[in-house]
């Protein structure tokens, strides 16, 4: 034998350092154990990250990911290890997030037999995969994992996954290192069109009430720069996607709030009042638009995404541009002409102050009774001077942190904003803080999220990974109860919820943690919680019955927002 | 919307679980196939697979780009009827007695213009092209002269009228001849 010749799984570990990838999520089982064993020998290489759940690895690889802008990596077992990723995958599916998930898989001699552990892999990712492909051969595994790395990092990322089979794992190859820079059926960056670029600047240039909507295909083109050069020179303001929060400053001049459902009241007013419509890097969710057919009807609308399938998917389009944000928005830049809109910016403002009197000044000062989720957000988010990740769970822990934190940073929210996956946010935060250990990492969750992976307390304990844990509880999974008493006549079906002794969970997992019930107490409790090194849990005891507001309710037009 | 037969023309890699990718995202829509066709292509390497199916055009186009966004999918189109060449081609499995017995069956095959390609003894198979209705109206013309034993008909295949279509500029695209799907 070839003196140089090495098993599948050390071919595949030199492929993934070819990359640079250097953390790993991952959990040992049957068949990926010859990985695992080829791993116990780059001890150096990798930071190899043990979480106590797979659905914990894929969503620590998608806060990596987001937070850093690189492709986050998972490495599972096949069977319930590959199926326990499915929840991760689709959520980085909906959420356009690069990871890529490395899964064992039985040997290929017994594909096909009902084999332990076996499941068909390939094929139940397929939908929910930008790619998904079986190595049975160690001579595939560089061009495989070249091909993975190139397919989810690029153009509008997503994730891949790699199924495994054992045979290839144990098997010897004469490896050669492999790059993938184009795949001829898959174009990453189209070019965007002149024309449209041109026929979008004269409508900009003729538009007297234009309004800009960005989404998180700013923050994934890394084209805050240019967003801000644009903006600033057309002088048009600018509302965000719940994706999209820190893709654009919160107190810059133009910024002119949150789109959607829970966002502010003036973007949801005017967008049925401007006359041109300047989507960026967003899909037009349902959570932004409300009902479709009254939704911008008496607007001109432009499109600029990078992913083609998205043009007129739910909102009919006037001028598509189909191409990267970044180099489009530079692009129009040099073609539209400097402008300000006063009376139109001011519009914003007016409905905006409208929401504060009815909405905000209460969440964020109120004098006496229960804490509020709004509050403590707010003031978090000032104690970090603004500069933190926020990463939330899904539902009011989301939207009110979301609402009430301020970003000055880019990669700054890490939000389960598709697939809405509660148990999101604790290993996404393991994730985040892993990729960038400089920034301060605040985790918002609920008492009902939390608990959906609350056993990656024990990865933050091992790692000795420094999240600051905010857990708002009110005792509730409050959304849903929310919505119980909003349009199920106050029918709280199983939404209560008797809740553990939190202090207690921490403790044995060797974590800090502090209650708080009194408002009296939240400013010190944050400063504990934020000058503590290492891992915090601040667990906030908040208003019971309380709700995320304003609110378009499901199905109706966007700007037709309820205060209470 | 009204609904109105598409035909949905696609170019793949050739690789494995490549067909259940583009079926899903019919599947994801309830969206019914009523012919499929898949076969190699003129390209090497490429598959071509005819699909066709009632939709509301909205859907379809919907559709056929989230097809053509997969990776491994080199083209996606959608045509109506007015702007392709379409056949079928459909094999008759009839008994050798009862066309000896009526000679109306002989005259008909004649004159649809079908094939004889084998008889024998028990039965002779007929084979005809043509469109969905032509090879029905042929099957049920034989059923009525009792004389079925078998019928099968495949799915259509389709070309675009237009001289130069981007289906076409593909297949002549020196580009994706060369390239493999391995990128090499």
């Amino acid at each position: 034998m070839n003196k140089d010749m090495i098993t599948g799984s050390e071919a595949l570990l030199r492929s993934l350092i070819n990359e640079g990838v250097d953390t790993i999520f991952g959990y040992p089982g049957g068949s990926i154990m010859p990985v695992f064993d080829a791993l116990y020998d780059h001890r150096t290489d990798f930071r190899n990250v043990l979480v106590r759940h797979e659905q914990g690895a894929v969503h620590a690889a998608q806060g990596y990911a987001r937070s850093s802008g690189r492709v986050g990596v998972c490495i599972v077992t096949s069977g319930p290890g590959a199926t326990n990723t499915l929840t991760g995958i689709s959520d980085a599916m909906l959420d356009s997030t690069p990871v890529v998930v490395i899964a064992g898989q039985v040997s290929s001699s017994v594909l096909g037999t009902d084999a332990f552990q076996e499941i068909d892999f390939v094929g139940i990712t397929q939908p929910i995969t930008k790619w998904s492909y079986q190595v049975r051969r160690p001579e595939d595994v560089a061009w495989a994992v070249a091909r993975a790395f190139y397919i989810a990092g690029t153009g509008r990322p997503g994730p891949v996954v790699l199924d495994f089979t054992k045979d290839a794992q144990v098997s010897m190859v004469d490896y050669k290192p492999a790059t993938v820079d184009s795949v001829r059926s898959y174009i990453p960056y189209p070019t965007p069109s002149s024309s449209a670029m041109a026929e979008a600047a004269r409508l900009i240039n003729e538009a007297e009430r234009p309004f800009m909507l960005v989404g998180q295909g700013i923050e994934l083109g890394e084209a805050h720069e240019e967003l801000k050069a644009f903006v600033e020179k057309s002088g048009i303001p600018v509302a965000r996607t719940l994706m999209g929060l820190s893709a654009f400053p919160t107190d810059h001049p133009l910024c002119v709030g949150m789109l959607g459902m829970h966002g502010n009241y003036g973007p949801n007013v005017n967008t049925n009042k401007c006359d041109l419509l300047i989507a960026v890097g967003m899909r037009f969710s349902d959570r932004v638009t409300g009902k479709l057919s009254t939704y911008a009807k008496q607007a001109k609308v432009i499109h600029i995404d990078i992913d083609h399938a998205e043009i007129n998917k739910n909102v009919k389009v006037d001028i598509p541009i189909v191409g990267d944000c970044k180099e489009i928005l530079a692009g129009l830049t040099t073609l539209v002409q400097p402008k300000e809109y006063v009376d139109w910016v001011k519009s914003f403002a007016e409905y905006n102050a409208i929401e504060y009197d009815k909405v905000i000044d209460k969440a964020l000062n109120p004098t006496e009774g229960p804490l509020l989720m709004g509050e403590v957000a707010r003031k978090v988010s000032e104690a970090t001077a603004n500069r933190a990740i926020l990463v939330t769970d899904v539902g009011q822990n989301q939207m009110m942190s979301s609402r009430y934190f301020k970003f000055t940073q880019p990669h700054s929210i890490l939000t389960s904003g598709g697939l809405g996956t509660m148990g999101y946010g604790l290993p996404a935060a393991i994730g985040a803080k892993m990729a960038v250990p400089e920034r301060t990492v605040c985790l918002f969750t609920g008492d009902g999220g939390f608990q959906m992976n609350i056993q990656e307390l024990g990865t933050i304990m091992e790692q000795g990974v420094a999240v600051k844990m905010i857990l708002l509880n009110n005792n509730y999974l409050g959304n849903v109860r929310q919505w119980q008493e909003l349009f199920f006549n106050h029918r709280y079906s199983w939404t209560p919820m008797l809740n553990p002794e939190y202090s207690l969970i921490a403790q044995g997992y060797g974590i800090p943690s502090r209650l708080v019930i009194e408002r009296s107490e939240l400013d010190s409790a944050i400063e504990e919680m934020l000058s503590t090194d290492g891992p915090f849990l601040l667990h906030v005891a908040v208003k019971e019955e309380d709700n995320v507001m304003p609110m378009t309710e499901p199905g109706a037009t966007i700007s037709d927002m309820r205060f209470e | 919307m009204e609904k109105k037969l598409f035909t949905i023309i696609i170019y793949t890699e050739n690789i494995a679980g490549m067909l259940n990718q583009v079926t899903a995202e019919f599947t994801r829509r309830m969206m019914n196939i009523d012919t499929i066709t898949a076969s190699s292509s003129s390209i090497e390497g490429v598959h071509r697979y005819t699909i066709s199916l009632w939709g509301e055009e909205d859907s379809v186009n919907k559709v056929t780009k989230r097809i053509e966004k997969k990776v491994d999918v080199l083209k996606a189109d959608y045509y109506t009827d007015k702007e392709i060449f379409f056949q079928e081609v459909a094999l008759y499995k009839l008994s050798t007695a009862k066309i000896l017995e009526n000679s109306e069956i002989s005259r008909i095959i004649r004159h649809s213009n079908a094939r004889i390609i084998e008889v024998n003894a028990n039965y002779t198979v007929v084979e005809m092209t043509g469109s969905t209705d032509t090879v029905v109206n042929l099957y049920n013309e034989f059923v009525s002269l009792q004389c079925m034993l078998q019928f099968v008909k495949s799915g259509r295949v389709a070309v675009p009228r237009a001289l130069h279509d981007n289906q076409a500029d593909l297949l002549f695209n020196e580009d994706y001849k060369r390239k493999s799907v391995t990128g090499k």
